[in-house]
């Protein structure tokens, strides 16, 4: 059995809108419909999808805070939305936009607070608190109130106390949102020894492509509330119409190549830009060109990942 | 059972965090503290100033009328300082707070209540109680009265905490109404301050069926002052308190329940 199994998962909400000075008529819009997949435990996933296409939706369904309209949710053999306190235990949840900290208090004072209430032994608490707060650099800020901590710092201080009571599952909901390079770099580090250390199963959505490509074995796709793409994140490349271009620089400036498999994209003086399809192996092209033509130097550019989501959503 | 024990555990937790908190700061504790009971005490001194003019009110006397109105502020701010909280629904569910709270595993009725607690409105309950002191002298105290008066506190605020939540649960809905829960917690609070023979029948019987308030003070100190319901009501309403209460109990908990299962979060 798999440790998160999603079957057909809708969640509709009802819109009133104004419609004169005192009708109203109500739109049904359904932000998830029939999804389905399934998640093992130790994976990472990447959940991604353009605004309002139900990633959050989907997300608090498999916490508990949303009751499903229709389908299931199973998640560490648990019911969600009729289990949602026992779940809590073992899950843990950090919205990107929003602290779960307690906002006046200092980081030390809402950790207590956490290792009460979730009621975590001396020994677990101790052994995530030296550890995260080490790799997570928040020693020096313990004792400063959640209000006062930066953006980043606050996201720090949120995934420590995620992890406090020791969860088989941490969702993150657009954890890097509003980080600059650095922090996001660290974040990701830690996410991926979090993963390899402790086997935690990672959840996330994100509008950030490269948290993607530094964690996830496995991408979901949704759009419209359903998915349209699960699968290795090399697949997802590979999938619809993307392409790989090959920049070639040749010694002097010519006419655009002519070659067969490939279409020439642009021509800059003796740099010329070459689109062949992203299943195509690039060795006899290169060996074409390289018989008709004087090359200086040959680079390959795999396709760009929101390229091909571009795509997806398109369809 | 252990789970009401470990609801009632993180409450203390909770509260005591913010109690300290605000004792943080202590000058500002004790002045907000002092400043509370100052102005509930000039609520009282209105009713005083009324009786320079006449002696007696819709029947009753000044102390007889101190009774009423200790009982239900005794009733009203212990129910306001340990649950009052709960009426930021609202503002929780659009700062996305109450989703939050949904991932922690505590009941979140219990994190709400015990967010932000303010031990000062110990004052207030200190002034309430002091009247009440007052008051005290013109009831010819027996056991059964004694008793009749624990029940009546124990009930009025299980009554006020049912109000607070039920009218406060409204905001799932409407999201923004904490002034018409308002209307009900503190406004059934000043109402019951009053006896209720100055009011019309109809608002009596709104009173007694349908938002039970006068089951905090108005029938049990009938019986305190060993009178009969001026509007005829059968006498056991006098200690009928805990039925109102666990009556009131049931339907809060149908309607948190639903309003939690309707529940819609905020976007993303």
């Amino acid at each position: 059995m798999s440790l998160i199994e999603v079957r057909d998962l809708s969640r509709e909400f009802t819109i009133r809108k104004r419609a004169g000075r005192l009708r109203r008529t109500s739109v049904v819009k359904q932000a998830v419909h029939d999804l389905s997949f399934e998640i093992d435990a130790g994976e990472m996933v990447g959940y991604i999808g353009p605004n309002g296409a139900g990633k959050s939706t989907t997300i608090k369904m498999l916490t508990g805070i949303l009751v499903p309209s229709g389908g299931s949710a199973r998640v560490a053999g648990l019911e969600p939305s009729r289990q949602r306190r026992e779940l809590a235990r073992r899950i843990g949840v950090v919205f990107g936009q929003r602290t779960s900290l307690w906002w006046d208090l200092p980081l030390r004072d809402s950790f207590e607070l956490l290792r009460r209430i979730y009621r975590i032994g001396d020994r677990t608490y101790h052994r995530n608190l030296d550890d995260h707060v080490a790799l997570l650099d928040l020693g020096d800020l313990m004792d400063t109130p959640v209000r006062q901590l930066s953006l980043g710092q606050r996201m720090r201080g949120d995934i420590a106390a995620a992890l406090l009571h020791d969860p088989e599952i941490l969702y993150l909901d657009e954890p890097t949102i509003g980080l600059d390079v650095i922090s996001k770099g660290r974040l990701r580090e830690f996410l991926r020894a979090l993963n390899h250390e402790r086997g935690t199963t990672l959840m996330l959505t994100t509008h950030d492509l490269q948290d993607i490509e530094a964690l996830c074995d496995r991408v979901i796709v949704i759009d419209h509330g359903t998915a349209v793409f699960d699968g290795p994140l090399p697949s997802l490349r590979a999938n619809g119409d993307a392409s790989r271009t090959l920049v070639v620089d040749l010694v002097d400036e010519a006419s655009p190549i002519a070659i067969e498999g490939a279409r020439v994209l642009k021509v800059e003086g003796p740099r010329q830009w070459l689109s062949f399809p992203a299943g195509a192996s690039a060795a006899p092209l290169v060996a074409q060109v390289a018989a008709a033509y004087d090359v200086a130097d040959l680079s390959i550019h795999e396709p760009d990942i929101e390229d091909v989501i571009r795509q997806l959503y398109s369809r | 059972m252990a789970e009401v024990a470990h609801a009632v555990r993180s409450y203390w937790l909770i509260a005591l965090l913010w109690i300290r908190a605000a004792m943080a700061y202590p000058l500002s504790f004790w002045t907000m503290t002092v400043g509370g009971v100052l102005i509930t005490f000039l609520d009282f001194v209105a009713i005083w100033l009324m009786f320079s003019h006449i002696d007696s009110y819709g029947g009753f006397t000044l102390r007889e009328i101190a009774l009423l109105y200790g009982v239900t502020s005794i009733a009203f701010r212990v129910a306001d300082m340990l649950v009052g909280s709960v009426e930021k629904i609202g503002q929780k569910v659009r700062t996305g707070e109450l989703d939050a709270m949904m991932s922690k595993p505590v009941p979140v009725l219990v994190q709400l209540c015990a967010d932000r607690f303010e031990l000062r409105r110990l004052g207030q309950i200190a002034q309430a109680v002091a009247v009440f002191a007052w008051a005290a002298p013109t009831v010819e105290w027996t056991p059964q009265r004694l008793a009749v008066l624990v029940m009546a506190l124990v009930s009025g605020v299980v009554i006020y905490f049912c109000v607070f939540v039920t009218f406060s649960t409204i905001q799932f809905w409407t999201l923004d109404a904490s002034e018409f829960a308002n209307a009900f917690t503190y406004g059934g609070n000043t109402i019951m301050q009053y006896p209720m023979t100055i009011f019309p029948r109809e608002v009596v019987r709104s009173l007694t069926y349908l938002l039970p308030l006068t089951f905090v003070n108005w029938y049990p100190c009938l019986f305190l002052l060993g009178l009969h319901d001026p509007f005829g009501a059968p006498d056991w309403f006098r200690f009928a308190s805990p039925l109102a209460a666990l009556a009131l109990v049931g339907v809060t908990t149908l309607v948190w329940r639903q309003g939690l299962r309707r529940y819609r979060s905020t976007g993303s």
